[in-house]
């Protein structure tokens, strides 16, 4: 009986997140591409809605993958596709796991049923919309000088920016992950030695 | 109706996305999830860092390279954090912020 419940509720999902795309595909004359922007722009924002409102913190962490997964189509519809790739080996590959394990691993006894937001919910709430306005305001009254659509930045050249201008960057990068790596064993590792 | 073709398009949902970061760092009582909230805002960051690189002529490929090097910032960032709260997870037993009181008793 639940698993005909999870499909149904399966279904509606899937039937609310292709909605948008399919509103400007078909009522806003709009292209494929603008279809897959609004249809992976949906899936993005709905699933991180869903990070900052669920009660089961595992469920957060899954929704998690699901927005940087939507986030990683829109930077291939942007001609970032190394970005994309980044985004998906980083993010859904480690950064994910690794959250998942840190819940695993920080699991409250008591579970569900716990209040899962702090009182200040509601001025969170408030904060949060005044800094999409502002962003939003910001983004549309600014008259940028930008062309007609997105460049398509060729790997090549990524990696002569990448190991030509900005060497010194990649490299202090590299010694900052070295540095994390190993102050996260520090932090995380039982005192008095077993 | 040109969505793709806009950058205003891709600094709105940045924005919003930011906004959703905001809210889930400010409103959550869980530790992981504030350091969700924070994973959130920086791939909200990323996309218009991305969106800018991918628009504007004088940036090519800039943006790309800057948001791979962010990328690599936040992946140390994580693996920090999560590690301070798991430290602070077997001291206190809970992953509950507001019951962190050591600094006001």
């Amino acid at each position: 009986m639940r698993a005909w419940l999870y499909l149904i509720a399966a279904a509606i999902a899937g039937a609310i997140i292709t909605t948008p795309a399919l509103i400007v595909l078909i009522l806003m004359g709009g292209s494929f591409n603008d279809a897959l922007v609004a249809g992976l722009a949906t899936l993005m924002l709905a699933s991180g809605i869903a990070v900052v409102s669920m009660r089961d913190i595992i469920r957060c962490g899954l929704a998690m993958i699901v927005c940087f997964l939507a986030l990683a189509g829109i930077y291939v519809t942007l001609g970032a596709p190394m970005v994309a790739a980044a985004q998906v080996l980083v993010y859904i590959g480690a950064i994910s796991v690794l959250i998942l394990f840190a819940i695993m691993l920080t699991a409250d006894k008591s579970g569900a049923g716990r209040l899962t937001f702090q009182t200040q919910a509601a001025p969170a709430a408030i904060a949060a919309i005044i800094v999409f306005v502002l962003v939003g305001v910001g983004a549309y009254s600014t008259d940028w000088t930008v062309a007609a659509s997105p460049v398509r930045i060729a790997t090549t050249a990524l990696a002569q920016l990448l190991f030509d201008n900005y060497v010194l960057a990649l490299e202090a990068v590299s010694v900052l992950l070295l540095a994390a790596v190993v102050g996260g064993v520090f932090l995380a590792k039982r005192e008095g030695g077993e | 109706m040109h969505l793709a073709d806009q950058l205003d398009t891709y600094l709105t949902l940045s924005g919003a996305l930011f906004a959703i970061g905001t809210f889930g760092f400010l409103a959550r009582r869980n530790a992981i999830s504030m350091l969700m909230s924070i994973e959130l805002m920086l791939n909200a960051v990323n996309l218009s860092i991305v969106a800018f690189g991918a628009f504007i002529p004088t940036l090519k490929g800039d943006g790309a390279v800057i948001a791979l090097i962010v990328i690599a910032v936040a992946a140390a960032e994580a693996t920090v954090g999560l590690a301070i709260v798991i430290a602070i997870f077997r001291n206190r037993k809970t992953p509950l912020v507001d019951e962190y009181d050591a600094m006001r008793r």
